[in-house]
């Protein structure tokens, strides 16, 4: 297996097997289903052959492919996992067939070419994690926008053109800066590589120039208060499909990318704003986190939960540099690990959340909260699931919610008690956000005699909670594994930042 | 006397002068029903000017006392130039039979416009330059002009031969100031000559009708105004040959013109090159947004882009030269796409001329509305597809050149100008048809596929690009 191109596979299995998803035309929809499943099953099983043969004692890229992909300009097609890309690589498989399973029956209008775009989606996720030229990099980055911009608009509400429009440009604004900064580090290196640029010693001025232009692109990905208004239209208005990829996957590379970019490259510059991020994070969990509690529609509420819930993420990666400059180097580890693990479980977390709602909408054909109640009595099966990825959302200690959340934490509690102190805000204000939520639809009288006539979730359905499920547990339960397969990594990270 | 070397060197544009005149005898002894051998022929000529001009090459070897040179930009705008002149003539078949406007004379004014546009890329004189230029104008008006019973067709053709021709006039004063200077005719000799002349003000003064001209013909703000109304006037096909052709030939005129003749004068052009690309850049990308009819959408995205253009001529480096002769090839590529599906999409006593006519293409046709998606992605610059590395390239180049106040301005507008491509995109895949025009596009086959490769090369460049951009710098020895 060693000597494969495992990670070009990656790639290029969905983006090619697209087209035959393509090709198979509107006429047969189930053929282009189960071609679909076929592909995204294929990818998973190729993700997973990465496993065995990952050194996660070594913090190195693994699996490094390099060709000369543009000479003149020093572009390389140069392709490599380590600890931190890994899980993220496995997370979009996952996530992509759930995705695919979840389509089957709700997505009957033009199905080939929903199925091809979720592809397409998959292949260039993957390849934004497995990039180690910048340009390369941007290519997927941007890439990713077509399929999902098609997705929200074919597929989407009644509000679609809007949302996939404010989508489509709202991201591309942010990332044309980050070109801009490419292309400069690329005058001053004289290559695009990652790695290289990472060891380039810019002076402060420079890197805070590039900070920003690199925040464009990354905090509206995250998405970060104040840039985050996209997503809560673009979730509403997506098909479940498009807003579990956009949940689960999409706002982790914003994540990514702060790591990968702002703190490998910019160190000096990402400690003197670390302040900065740090309040945004904040504000974006707490204030973020009280709109989530007013919100009547069942979608918006999750999408402002996920941008309270990313707050913790860029929370840990940014107090990072906090405490590597009080020289301590363990919380610091600590502290992005926990952003990555609470990246993970909150793409399981959020595909799985909504998933759920989907599975409501598909019945009741409405996303109102006050429209449901006492489903516990009408879909059992149903109900215990959504009880427990709320649970999970809460974070409950057991779940994949508490992990990340709680080494968030602690290593924030190193740099300042004050610090922690508001992170652990996000603990209060999901659990209220998200309990009321369940007791409202879950629990109480049986709402409507549309709800009472709602039928409890298939075997197909039950298959895809069920996973995302095991994936909250196991995480929750043994998160070691998980943490173990980036520990030599994020060590280097560390050791590169001091 | 011309040397047999002279003749040889030019064999391409004697090829197809020859060709031209023998094809427009010919056309007058054909029935109107025998008129695809025309067609057919007019193709095989180009292809085979486009194989003599390769095998040619770019060696630098000059002609008729240095008049013609041939290096390798002209190499390279030739074989775009002519590969352009051959999608335009199969693009355009069904849709001029269906207007009764398939005549022979449209393919020799093709072949003469191609000639015209060869002679300028190669130009080594000034008289040579303005030769060119006008056999390549005076065919384009009368392109402009064929449909000749429509008022609004003829309208754009007179604005055009106006302005034109006035920009023509700017052009010889310019160059009448130059050789007043420097007493020479030549491009080498003049570049040579220029910085020790006894009145150095007298070239900038030649200099500015020179920007002047070159600006008309690419068609920069604030020259551009002939060029929405011809786009909106003229039949498409010959849309699709105003949106090609000349602005390759334009770029050949602007290299020729600035570095080749007024090189050592670089600090005093870039700046005014800098200052019309953003003005161009601002009008081309905002005024887009307005327009309703989508052939003066894409004149207005012409005007931006050719504003992009100018970013990597401003910069004034072998790569940025280089940069824009990528840029110009990919636009021209792109432009035919679109203009293609355009073409398709119009029937007999229907122009598709506005947005909204392209509503839900995605449920007639799903591969043609590909194509246009395809087109319109890279237009904005989306990676993967071609149009974004031509982006990148002129922005490294004009980042390096120190312009990055003006590479700021272009990315700006390039927001601006992703949401009117993003309008085609969302009307042909989120609308539904309107009622009765919900039938499939019907098509010839050569169309249909060479339609369909148009496309797919947007995506196949977006990857395999490092042979052209190869290509381009070899040419300017970078």
């Amino acid at each position: 297996m060693m000597d494969w191109p495992l990670l070009s596979l990656l790639i290029w299995v969905p983006l090619v097997g697209a087209l035959p998803v393509l090709a198979v035309g509107a006429a047969r929809p189930q053929l282009a289903r189960v071609l679909a499943l076929v592909v995204a099953l294929l990818t998973f099983a190729l993700s997973l052959c990465l496993l065995p043969d990952f050194n996660s004692a070594s913090g190195a890229m693994q699996f490094v492919e390099d060709h000369v992909w543009i000479r003149a300009l020093n572009v390389h097609y140069h392709l490599g996992v380590d600890g931190i890309s890994l899980l993220l690589v496995l997370l979009t498989t996952f996530t992509t067939i759930l995705v695919v399973m979840g389509a089957w029956r709700v997505i009957q209008k033009r199905v080939h070419q929903y199925m091809a775009a979720i592809l397409l989606l998959n292949g260039f996720m993957i390849g934004v994690f497995c990039a180690m030229d910048a340009l390369l990099f941007y290519v997927f980055f941007e890439a990713m926008l077509i399929p999902m911009f098609v997705l929200i608009g074919i597929w989407g509400g009644p509000r679609r053109v809007y949302a996939t429009l404010k989508f489509f440009i709202y991201t591309f604004f942010g990332s044309i800066f980050f070109l801009i900064a490419l292309i400069y580090l690329y005058l001053q290196a004289g290559t695009f590589d990652i790695a290289t640029l990472q060891s380039l010693h810019l002076g402060l001025t420079a890197q805070s120039w590039l900070f920003f232009a690199f925040l464009g692109a990354f905090a509206i990905k995250v998405p970060m208060w104040p840039v985050h208004t996209w997503l809560p239209d673009a979730h509403v208005e997506a098909p479940t499909g498009g807003s579990v990829v956009l949940a689960a996957v999409m706002l982790k590379i914003g994540g990514y990318g702060f790591i990968r970019f702002s703190l490998a490259m910019l160190p000096d510059a990402s400690l003197r704003f670390a302040w900065l991020m740090i309040v945004l994070s904040l504000i974006a969990i707490i204030y973020i986190g009280y709109v989530a509690l007013v919100q009547k529609d069942m979608k918006k509420l999750i999408a402002y939960s996920s941008v309270s819930h990313m707050g913790l993420v860029t929370l840990g990666i940014f107090i990072t540099m906090l405490l590597l400059r009080d020289g301590n180097a363990q919380a610091a580890q600590l502290g992005l690990s926990g952003a990555m693990v609470q990246m993970i479980s909150h793409g399981f977390i959020s595909g799985a959340l909504f998933t759920c709602i989907g599975v409501m909408y598909d019945r009741l054909h409405t996303r109102e909260i006050d429209a449901y109640g006492g489903l516990a009595k009408v879909m059992p099966w149903f109900a215990t699931f959504m009880v427990m990825f709320a649970m999970a959302n809460v974070g409950l200690p057991g779940t994949s919610g508490f992990v990340g959340e709680f080494m968030v934490i602690l290593a924030s509690f190193s740099a300042s008690p004050w610090i922690a102190l508001f992170a652990a805000f996000s603990l209060i204000i999901g659990a209220g956000y998200t309990l009321w939520l369940v007791k409202r639809i879950i629990f109480g009288r049986v709402r409507s005699e549309a709800v009472a006539a709602m039928p409890d979730i298939s075997g197909r359905e039950a298959a895809v909670l069920g996973l995302f499920a095991l994936a909250v547990l196991a995480l929750g339960v043994f998160p070691w594994p998980w943490t173990h397969v980036m520990d030599a990594s994020i060590a280097q990270l560390v050791a590169h930042l001091v | 006397m011309p040397s047999w070397n002279d003749i040889l060197v030019m064999l391409p544009e004697f090829y197809l002068l020859a060709a031209a005149c023998v094809l427009l005898l010919m056309d007058a002894f054909l029935r109107p029903s025998q008129r695809r051998v025309t067609h057919y022929t007019a193709i095989g000529v180009v292809i085979i000017t486009i194989w003599l001009v390769l095998s040619g090459g770019g060696d630098g070897a000059t002609a008729f006392n240095r008049m013609f040179v041939r290096d390798g930009m002209a190499e390279i705008l030739k074989v775009f130039v002519l590969l352009s002149v051959a999608l335009v003539c199969i693009y355009s078949r069904p849709y001029l039979r269906d207007r009764g406007l398939h005549i022979g004379e449209f393919y020799a004014l093709l072949l003469f416009a191609a000639l015209g546009a060869m002679l300028l890329v190669s130009a080594g004189n000034l008289v040579m330059v303005y030769l060119g230029l006008q056999l390549l104008s005076l065919c384009s008006y009368a392109l402009v002009a064929m449909d000749r019973d429509s008022a609004r067709s003829s309208e754009a053709a007179v604005k055009y031969f106006i302005l034109s021709a006035l920009a023509g006039g700017l052009l010889l004063y310019g160059m009448s100031m130059i050789y007043g200077a420097t007493g020479s005719l030549d491009l080498a000799q003049i570049h040579a000559i220029a910085p020790r002349v006894a009145h150095p003000h007298l070239l900038v003064f030649g200099l500015v009708f020179l920007v002047a001209g070159i600006a008309f013909e690419l068609g920069i703000a604030p020259f551009h105004m002939w060029l929405p109304d011809v786009y909106d006037g003229a039949p498409t096909a010959v849309v699709t040959f105003i949106s090609t052709v000349p602005k390759l030939a334009a770029v050949g005129l602007a290299f020729r013109l600035l570095e080749m003749c007024m090189g050592t004068l670089a600090v005093d052009w870039q700046m005014m090159l800098a200052v019309l690309a953003a003005v161009s850049l601002v009008i081309g990308n905002f005024v887009a947004i307005m327009q309703p009819n989508i052939k003066r959408m894409l004149a207005y995205s012409t005007i931006a882009h050719m504003g992009f253009v100018l970013l990597g001529l401003a910069a004034a480096t072998p790569a940025g030269y280089a940069a824009a002769v990528f840029y110009v090839v990919c636009y021209a590529l792109m432009a035919a796409a679109a203009f293609g599906v355009i073409m398709l999409l119009a029937r007999a006593g229907f122009e598709a001329e506005n947005i909204s006519d392209f509503k839900g293409l995605n449920q007639r046709s799903p591969w043609f509305a590909g194509v246009m998606a395809l087109a319109m992605f890279s237009l904005a610059g989306i990676p993967p597809l071609f149009g974004f590395y031509a982006k990148l390239l002129v922005l490294e180049s004009a980042i390096h050149a120190g312009l990055l106040w003006l590479a700021i301005v272009a990315i700006i507008t390039s927001i601006v100008g992703l949401f009117y491509y993003l309008r085609v995109v969302k009307v042909m895949y989120f609308d539904a048809p309107d009622e009765g025009a919900d039938q499939p596009l019907a098509a010839d086959r050569p169309l249909r596929w060479v339609l369909s490769l148009n496309g797919l090369a947007l995506i196949g460049m977006g990857i395999f690009w490092g042979p052209l951009l190869a290509w381009c710098l070899h040419a300017f020895g970078a």
